[in-house]
């Protein structure tokens, strides 16, 4: 850590800071919508300045205040933060636009606190991504917990309100385990900091260490909606569509896998985890959750509830990666980040263009649906064979390297479970698509959605074909998966 | 009785802490918590005691013994307490006032009932 | 003037006290000034006491030129100081806040409720700063009388109530005096630093019975959980700017008392590490115990009242653990407990006296009407759940850490149970007051408070202000935790800790 460079900390600091205008100038609607479009570009701007020093290797770090001995509040741009909070605050920009036509056309109300609140997920998730040690990311990690509770309750229905005080029952529940767990990891290992490679070995026996394990993954896993923690995710479908996207793609979700491989990866270590017998728990788990969340998919009929059982599905291929531990396939795990994150929110967008334009939620209402609206449709083609792991688009470049990693670490059972997730996740979403286009009756008739809510879905659609043909070209997230994983299979040796 | 003095401190304690408790009259209550106030006093009286010594006043002997005299110390103490007890008993009475002027009763079993409605 | 400055803290409110219903007589606004102008500079004496004292160590003032220990002297050391700052600012903002509550039906009845409100603060920093385990006393009961006197002025259900808490009290204070006349007996002295240097020679059994009494004595002040009872009822009829202050430093200073007792004057292996095991039971269990019958309760200020016996519980819990971390973090809680309950029971003041009512109910859409006041109170409520960045976050942190350390899991669960039930009942009120619309609350508000409801928006500057400066405290407390940590706390414990 060579210096002190303050871009981590700005990285953080903009969309918090957008948050507190929004709050601040919440009557001027113009000003409000204003910085929810300069914020993101900003905070994409600079995370993205960092992205060249990170690939040549150095690792861009503040350290501010000290919250407790030995801990300060620090940041550091490493690859997998910089994978995590370029995925999160560049999905930010698209959002933000998504954002504004989505409001408008649904006329939602309370929508100062709706962009602050969005702002100050996205600070968090930044936050969480470049956590320096385990305090910090807490810290961030209960932020976001907050700063998206008042969005799932978004509309303020009864209905609304129970799923907010489910997410927020799961997540806080979570989170005590999640302190519970730091505090005993500051007690074994004061003040240490993330380190590829883990920094527990042999501070403490087996069993405690287990125990330490189980704390974490609980911890993480609500968030991550690990199976059988994940019953606050399709609850909290009934919030706005663009915050669906938050918690699927952005944010949320994404916050609690990327704590889980943090802590797989960082804090144990791939050869601990692998001394303790939790590397395949682990992996058998998110296998388990693979299967049984896209067979739940299969089962459910409103849209965006089957989006979320796949969502479920989808994040536990990134933990599969942590928990098989080879670097194939935890680069292809956290590669999958990425390409989850642009299919799922191009899904997202297409479920929440179709509402605003015709109100249907249903996947039997859908129809012939991809005859009005055939661009959304395009897309929503797209982001499901993407995730069903079609070659050449951005599912598939991540599934590879797991069965890959898969068959490096000595368990090819798991490619049989990524082949049958990818088959499962074609009979549920092929036939959206089928009926889409083929079903239903009557003729062609152009009834797209505002340009807002389209713009934004085909950039995302065409990012998935172009991350799915050439990985390492277009956007850095593919080298800089394979610089995480490498560091810490790396870091676990030396 | 060797620390008969001390014995009837305790007794007076012991009045005290069940009459507070068990009593159901607030009067009642009021008075032994000034039994209660009264047996620290007797203790620390009883502390400064010491037998065949008198009052801390010199000036009749020549070199004055500690032994002649019992420890002033205690009984300053205890004016000091007299008047916190004293206040605090003026403010329970003061209390008691205002309870029976609104709920016209002092028996907590009917004082409670009329709170309730 | 400086050479004086320990027992300038006590002087000055006493002194306003004194001429506070004379003050009266002439003028409100000049009475205000009185309080406001004593309290400011009871304020600034501590700090600058507090100042020498982290300098140069512990400052002691010989009370009018007596040697200790046949004098009673004042000690200002990083502790007592640090309490001193903490009562001190606290008075202040609450005088503000409480200005118009303080009033009488005459200028005189005005002048009498200010010398109350002094008396009781000339108590509790007489408390933190003298080094007279009798002298003590005396002040414990001063600030007894004054906070009996004031949360009394609640109305008729107050009366009742602080009558019980007046004879819970005195039997709180002869427990503290019996256990006070015990250490006297063998040693002779009554001075603090001579009792500590004495006690070790002195003969155990004694010595022990005077830890169990004064002990007990406390814990009932204090309202350690089974001992509470009379806590509830007096925090729910008391006018609530008074309970503020209440909630927020007295039952902090008994603490302070306790600690104290435990770590600086009585050394006595065997039964203190008895008493301690026994306090920390009693304390994780009372977490628990009365976060349970919070979440249970439909009035605003019964539910925070039950929760203040449930923050004390970590207060005391941390003491019971007795390592240096769990100490800092009980320190760490009574700082941030004092100034986040403070902001919710003003906060809840202010929700009272803008729509008449502090029932949950009443409170559906509230954050619409009282933004500022709802956005005080949501800072302090997620400190208080213990959620970064707010300071209890930190609190609960070392407390954690503390119990680890001890490897105390079963303390670790209640510490973690409490912060959950916390969350259930100080969420409830946020969902209801930013995501419910007033009509749909559950029961309709009675006529004559919907009269009231009328009267929308902010209370008065003077009661607002106050809140969103002990909000803005509460961050600030969690941001530069370390800060206070490392430069008051540590010297205060100076290396204590089991």
């Amino acid at each position: 850590m060579e210096g002190l460079d303050l871009r981590p900390a700005i990285a953080v600091a903009v969309p918090a800071a957008a948050a507190a205008l929004t709050l601040l100038f919440g009557d001027r609607p113009r000003l409000r919508e204003g910085a929810s479009f300069l914020a993101p570009i900003a905070t994409c701007a600079v995370l993205a300045s960092m992205v060249p020093e990170v690939l040549a290797g150095s690792e861009p770090a503040t350290a501010l205040i000290t919250l407790a001995p030995g801990f300060r509040l620090g940041l550091t741009a490493d690859a997998f933060g910089m994978l995590f909070a370029l995925l999160a605050s560049g999905l930010w920009v698209l959002t933000a636009l998504y954002n504004v036509g989505y409001l408008r056309a649904t006329r939602e109300r309370h929508q100062t606190s709706y962009y602050a609140c969005f702002a100050l997920c996205v600070a968090a998730a930044v936050g969480i991504a470049l956590a320096a040690n385990l305090i910090t990311l807490f810290i961030f990690y209960e932020v976001l917990t907050l700063a998206t509770y008042p969005l799932v309750a978004h509309k303020r229905t009864p209905e609304a309100i129970t799923a907010a005080r489910k997410y927020l029952a799961y997540t806080l529940g979570a989170g005590q385990v999640l302190l519970l767990a730091i505090v005993a990891t500051a007690v074994l290992a004061p003040g240490a900091d993330l380190r590829p490679g883990g920094f527990l070995a042999g501070t403490a026996s087996d069993p405690a260490l287990w125990v330490l394990f189980v704390l974490f993954m609980i911890g993480c896993g609500v968030k991550a909606a690990l199976m059988p923690l994940h019953a606050w995710l399709p609850a909290a479908m009934v919030a706005p569509t663009p915050v669906s996207a938050l918690l699927h793609a952005v944010a949320v979700v994404k916050a609690g896998t990327f704590a889980c491989v943090r802590v797989v990866g960082w804090v144990f270590g791939v050869d601990l985890m692998r001394d303790l017998g939790a590397d395949l728990v682990l992996a058998t788990a998110a296998a388990v959750t693979i299967l049984v969340a896209s067979v739940r998919a299969l089962g459910e009929s409103n849209l965006k509830r089957r989006l979320a059982y796949s969502t479920v599905g989808q994040l536990s291929y990134i933990v599969l990666g942590a928990g098989l531990g080879s670097a194939a396939a935890l680069a292809g795990g956290m590669f999958h980040m990425a390409a989850h994150g642009l299919l799922k929110i191009t899904l997202f967008f297409c479920a929440g263009s179709i509402y605003v334009r015709t109100g249907k939620t249903e996947i039997p209402a859908l129809e012939g649906i991809g005859r009005t609206m055939p661009a959304t449709m395009a897309a929503f083609t797209i982001g499901a064979l993407g995730l069903t792991g079609m070659p050449a688009l951005a599912g598939f470049v991540g599934k590879w390297q797991l069965g890959l990693g898969s068959l490096d670490a000595g368990h090819g059972v798991f490619v049989g479970v990524l082949v049958a997730s990818g088959l499962l996740n074609a009979a549920y979403f092929l036939p959206i698509v089928h009926g889409a286009f083929f079903g239903g009756s009557g003729g062609i008739r152009f009834d797209e959605a505002p340009p807002a809510l389209w713009i934004p879905l085909a950039v995302t659609a065409a990012a998935s074909i172009a991350i799915g043909v050439a990985p390492g070209a277009a956007l850095p997230f593919y080298e800089l998966a394979w610089q995480a994983a490498r560091a810490v299979v790396a870091g676990g040796t030396s | 009785m060797p620390h008969a003095d001390y014995v009837i401190a305790i007794l007076l304690l012991l009045v005290g802490l069940y009459g507070m408790l068990a009593r159901s009259n607030l009067v009642w209550k009021l008075i032994a918590m000034s039994f209660l106030q009264v047996a620290v006093i007797v203790f620390f009286v009883a502390l400064a005691a010491k037998s065949g010594a008198g009052p801390p006043i010199t000036g009749k002997e020549a070199t004055p013994l500690a032994r002649d005299y019992v420890n002033p110390l205690p009984h300053a103490l205890m004016l000091t307490a007299i008047v916190v007890g004293v206040s605090t008993t003026g403010l329970g009475l003061a209390l008691l006032l205002r309870i029976h002027r609104a709920y016209d009763t002092l028996e907590e079993a009917e004082l409670l009932r009329r709170m309730r409605e | 003037m400086t050479a004086h400055l320990p027992i300038l803290i006590v002087v000055l409110p006493l002194a306003g006290a004194v001429l506070a219903p004379v003050v009266g007589l002439v003028s409100e606004r000049v009475l205000r000034g009185l309080t406001l102008g004593v309290l400011l500079l009871a304020q600034l004496s501590a700090l600058a006491a507090l100042g020498v004292a982290l300098e140069g160590g512990p400052w002691r003032y010989e009370l009018g030129g007596w040697a200790p220990p046949w004098g009673i002297e004042y000690v200002v050391d990083p502790l007592g100081g640090g309490m001193a700052v903490l009562v001190s600012f606290m008075a202040l903002v609450t005088a503000i806040h409480a200005a118009r509550r303080l009033g009488g039906a005459t200028g005189f009845a005005t002048g009498v409720h200010h010398a109350l409100y002094l008396l009781l603060t000339a108590g509790l920093l007489g408390i933190v700063v003298t080094g007279d385990a009798f002298n003590l006393y005396v002040f414990l009961e001063m600030s007894a009388l004054g906070a009996y006197a004031l949360l009394a002025g609640g109305g008729d259900r107050a009366a009742v109530a602080v009558f019980r808490y007046l004879l819970l009290g005195t039997i709180a204070a002869a427990f503290y005096l019996l256990g006070i006349g015990h250490l006297y007996a063998v040693t002779g002295t009554l001075n603090l630093a001579d009792l500590a240097a004495r006690l070790p020679a002195a003969d155990p059994g004694v010595v022990a019975t005077a830890l169990a009494l004064i002990v007990v004595g406390l814990a009932i002040k204090i309202a350690i959980f089974p001992l509470h009872g009379w806590l509830p009822d007096a925090y729910t009829y008391a006018p609530t700017a008074m309970v503020s202050f209440v909630a927020s430093v007295v039952s902090k200073v008994g603490a302070y008392v306790l600690l104290r007792f435990l770590f600086f004057v009585i050394e006595a292996p065997g039964a203190t590490g008895r008493a301690l095991d026994l306090l920390a039971a009693a304390a994780a269990i009372g977490i628990v115990a009365a976060s349970v019958m919070a979440v249970a309760q439909d009035d605003l200020r019964r539910m925070l009242a039950y929760s203040s016996v449930a923050q004390m519980g970590y207060i005391v819990l941390g003491l019971g653990l007795g390592n240096a971390t769990a100490l800092t973090g009980a320190l760490l809680h009574v700082v941030n407990h004092a100034v986040l309950k403070a902001c919710l029971f003003m906060a809840a003041g202010n929700l009272l006296l803008q729509t008449g009512t502090a029932r949950l109910a009443g409170c559906a859409g509230i954050a619409r009407r009282l933004p500022l006041t709802m956005a005080a109170f949501a800072i302090a409520a997620l400190s208080m759940i213990g959620l970064p960045p707010a300071g209890g976050f930190f609190s609960k942190w070392y407390l954690i850490l503390g119990a680890l350390e001890q490897g105390a899991t079963l303390y670790v669960a209640a510490i973690l149970a409490g912060s959950l039930l916390t969350a259930v009942y100080l969420f409830r009120v946020l969902e209801r007051a930013y995501f419910r619309s007033p009509e749909q609350a559950a029961t309709p508000p009675p006529p004559s408070v919907a009269s009231l409801a009328a009267r929308a928006g902010e209370a008065p500057r003077s009661m607002l202000l106050p809140v969103l400066l002990l909000a803005l405290v509460v961050l600030g407390l969690g941001v530069f935790n370390q800060a206070l940590v490392e430069s008051v706390l540590r010297p205060a414990l100076a290396g204590m800790g089991r």
